[in-house]
């Protein structure tokens, strides 16, 4: 066997072709990055839009948060950004200044439906009937008691109130990463809180610091990943209650039960009707510089906020998203025809 | 020896009977320390036959896991129908033949209005009428009815015809996949005992699927859906890990063609022909620290070189590939120069005393004999870069892709990635076998590849 010299150098050349093969390509697939939470939206989309439009490519959808989304999003102009941030809260102020310093001058804002965010428990573990006060009282770093704070002293519900479960407390929540803590924080924690009077007095920054504060003996845990590692935990606990999307929970209704908020139950009603109080809107940003440049990308949006894709009885839907009322939508619709800026 | 011991020799040596005494001493004491040694050799083969059996049990514990939960996935509920393609549903014209003359592109325009006439067609309702020819009752409740089949199969059927217009007004004996909750049901993944508000499906398809199982119309076939199939999520029956198969195999013909003959390269002057100097230490050290390096760090400098720097395309192959070969090369390099160090140096000397010239005798003679070994190493690190997710989630592999890539620059996942987002899935009693089935064929690829190696090694193996 012998191995020639012009084989070895056959090879390297063209490895080293491959390697300086780097001309920056036109795309002609969308590229999409974000929220999780609307990750599955997104993705049924995509898949939909692939399928019923022959001309365009399949879009591709990626995760990383909101704001990892909305970052790469912001990196600038060309092929190898994306073109649409998925985002599971609005855009922040500094993050659209970063858009624009970066290039990214044209945003397209496109408000897609309503998700709600539960609170469940393993199906063979108690039923909670919470009020925004009790998970504040649960979860806080320190309580107001007597006029003072104190550390947190609860280690089982009943002890936050007589009408909760005899259990350890134990409250799985989402990392700081994920938009759904802010909404979390924003719709069920800041209500609690504010329910003090001590905490009333306080100045706005120091109350937010004060309500934001999460106990660290271990009764809190915070997941960076995504609601199957909240599930994990909760099969490994019985006594744990996670956070949970609606879509996610509605998926294994089996193995969890959910708890109410306020007396209601999280439904796709409740939440459309806005009775039930921890739900939040979902976003897509459109980088209207890629529009006629990346095809298909304003036939995307488009079709996204058709009723047939997110409206009732449509497959978002049956997902999990809680669709925008239709004078709602409409307005959305004529906003994206006209490529409405953002300022 | 230290001076009383020397004297001690020499006051007793004449004394015989001391001697004896001495010597019998000494055998008790060989005796008792013999018990004692072989005690020692018990303990340690019992300990070395714990750690063998300890490892090995972890493995089967892994193996069997993830047999049994994956196995079942390779099999799915499917419905065998007959299929009406009603050509009243099906109203198109015919597919369009391209005329002698016509332009590519005029071509191109007629066809693709053709294929959006198609996308127009109902193929749900031509589903509906096929199961109504088993279920009466299906058209009185539509939504229940079409929960049983997967929402995927209307794009099937839509590809037939599109492939063949011929059979609009034919019946066809078809197999459709049943819904993702339809095979989690039937196979009892979800307590069938739970009461209606926790399950996923309505009481009447739950009813229908038992019915229609019993029948045999419904039976749980062998499906390739999975390996034909790219990543679906509005259709999660019909997920596959043909898009991931083809991401991971792109990346790693880039690893063969790039990583093995860079690193062989490299490693032969390294070990033949360069100087032995302070530079080349430096080299060989940085070398093996490299190969120690975790391999997120290849894909943050991936992500920041390749993607930022070079404008390669997000989530492609192509980046991926390079990520990976980078992170082989250390890997391949090293493998290969310890091969080329077992090679006695006779060979080398032999080869130069007949006249062969230094470049000769590595080529004709050294390297021919480490040809397998240099295989084996190379196969190893293809096979680890295979199993790699961690740097392919910082270059934005960890998307969701619906379509096959054609080319290394189409966007696309990997298997360990596909993985990855699976374990991820919100429909936890589907795709829990459906990971462990991919799991499964990322082991029986990586089985396979390490059986190469070892077939390669046996097979060309030279003894001294």
């Amino acid at each position: 066997m012998t191995f020639r010299n012009k084989t070895l150098s056959l090879a390297l050349t063209a490895a080293a072709s491959v390697a300086l093969a780097a001309p920056a390509l036109a795309r002609d697939t969308i590229q999409i990055a974000g929220s999780s939470t609307v990750l599955p939206f997104a993705s049924i989309v995509a898949e939909e839009f692939g399928n019923s439009f022959p001309q365009f490519r399949t879009p591709v959808v990626g995760s990383g948060g909101s704001g990892g989304g909305l970052r790469q999003f912001c990196q600038g102009v060309g092929p190898n950004t994306i073109d649409i941030a998925n985002s599971s809260r609005p855009i922040r102020p500094n993050e659209l200044a970063n858009c624009k310093s970066n290039g990214v001058t044209e945003v397209i804002e496109v408000k897609f439906g309503y998700d709600g965010i539960v609170f469940a428990s393993r199906s063979d573990s108690a039923n909670y009937a919470l009020e925004p006060r009790h998970v504040f009282l649960a979860g806080a770093a320190q309580v107001p008691q007597n006029g003072r704070m104190v550390r947190n002293p609860y280690t089982r519900w009943n002890q936050i109130d007589p009408s909760l479960p005899n259990q350890e407390i134990l409250l799985v929540i989402p990392g700081s990463n994920h938009g759904t803590r802010e909404v979390y924080e924003e719709t069920v924690v800041h209500p609690g809180c504010h329910s003090f009077a001590e905490v009333k007095a306080m100045d706005s920054s120091a109350r937010n610091n004060f309500c934001n504060a999460i106990r660290t003996d271990g009764r809190v845990v915070e997941v960076a990943g995504d609601y199957t590692e909240t599930l994990a935990r909760l099969d490994a606990q019985r006594n744990a209650l996670g956070v949970f999307g609606l879509s996610f929970y509605d998926q294994n209704r089996d193995r969890l039960q959910v708890a109410t908020m306020s007396g209601v139950t999280p439904s796709l009603e409740t939440i459309a009707s806005g009775e039930y109080p921890v739900s939040r809107p979902l976003f897509f940003y459109v980088k209207n510089q890629h529009v006629g440049v990346i095809p298909g990308l304003l036939e995307y949006s488009l079709y996204f906020m058709s009723e047939e894709v997110g409206g009732d009885g449509s497959p978002l839907e049956a997902a999990g998203l809680i669709p925008m009322p239709s004078n709602e939508r409409r307005d959305v619709i004529r906003s994206v025809r006209a490529r409405t800026i953002m300022q | 020896m230290t001076p009383s011991d020397s004297e001690q020799t020499k006051t007793q040596q004449p004394d015989l009977m001391d001697l004896a005494q001495k010597r019998d001493l000494m055998q008790q004491r060989v005796a008792a320390s013999l018990k004692r040694r072989h005690a020692s050799e018990k303990r340690f083969r019992l300990y070395g036959m714990a750690a063998v059996t300890v490892a090995l049990s972890f493995v089967a514990i892994l193996f069997i896991t993830i047999l049994s939960k994956g196995l079942p996935a390779f099999w799915q509920a499917t419905l065998t129908l007959d299929v009406y393609f009603d050509p009243e549903i099906i109203e198109i014209d015919e597919k369009p033949v391209r005329q002698p003359g016509e332009s590519d592109g005029a071509f191109q325009q007629r066809m693709l209005a053709w294929q959006t006439d198609l996308g127009f067609v109902n193929f749900n309702r031509i589903i509906l009428n096929s199961l109504a020819e088993v279920l009466p009752e299906a058209p009185r409740y539509q939504r229940d009815a079409m929960r049983l089949v997967t929402s995927g199969e209307r794009f099937g059927l839509r590809q037939l015809v599109e492939d063949n217009p011929a059979i609009v007004g034919q019946t066809l004996r078809l197999k459709l996949l049943a819904d993702a909750n339809v095979d989690v049901w039937l196979k009892g993944n979800i307590d069938r005992s739970l009461p209606d508000s926790q399950q996923q499906l309505s009481a009447r398809t739950r009813a229908w699927a038992d019915e229609l199982a019993e029948r045999g119309i419904i039976r749980n076939q062998f499906s390739t859906a999975l390996f034909m199939n790219a990543d679906s999520r509005s259709s999660l029956a019909s997920a596959g890990l043909a898009g991931a198969f083809m991401g991971s195999l792109m990346m790693m013909l880039i690893v063969m063609f790039l990583a093995v003959p860079v690193g062989v390269a490299s490693a032969i002057y390294l070990e033949e022909f360069a100087p032995k100097n302070r530079l080349t230490d430096l080299i060989e050290v940085n070398i093996n620290n490299l190969a120690a390096v975790p391999s997120i760090v290849f894909g943050l400098l991936g992500a920041s070189v390749f993607i930022l720097w070079f404008k390669l395309p997000l989530s492609a192959p192509i980046v991926g590939g390079l990520v990976l070969s980078l992170m082989t090369l250390p890997t391949v390099i090293i493998a290969t120069r310890s091969t080329l160090k077992a090679i006695p140096p006779s060979i080398r000397q032999a080869a130069l005393g007949i006249g062969a010239s230094k470049v000769q005798s590595v080529f004709h003679h050294v390297l021919p004999l480490a040809i397998p070994g240099i295989l084996t190493g190379s196969i190893l690190g293809v096979a680890q870069a295979l199993g790699e997710a961690a740097p392919l989630l910082l270059i934005g592999m960890s998307s969701f892709v619906a379509s096959v890539p054609g080319s290394p620059f189409d966007q696309s996942t990997a298997l360990p990635v596909q993985i990855y987002l699976w374990q991820g899935n919100e429909l936890r009693n589907f795709f829990e076998a459906r990971t462990s089935a991919a799991i499964i064929v990322l082991l029986a690829l990586m089985i396979s590849l390490n059986a190469l190696a070892i077939w390669l090694r046996r097979h060309f193996e030279t003894r001294w």
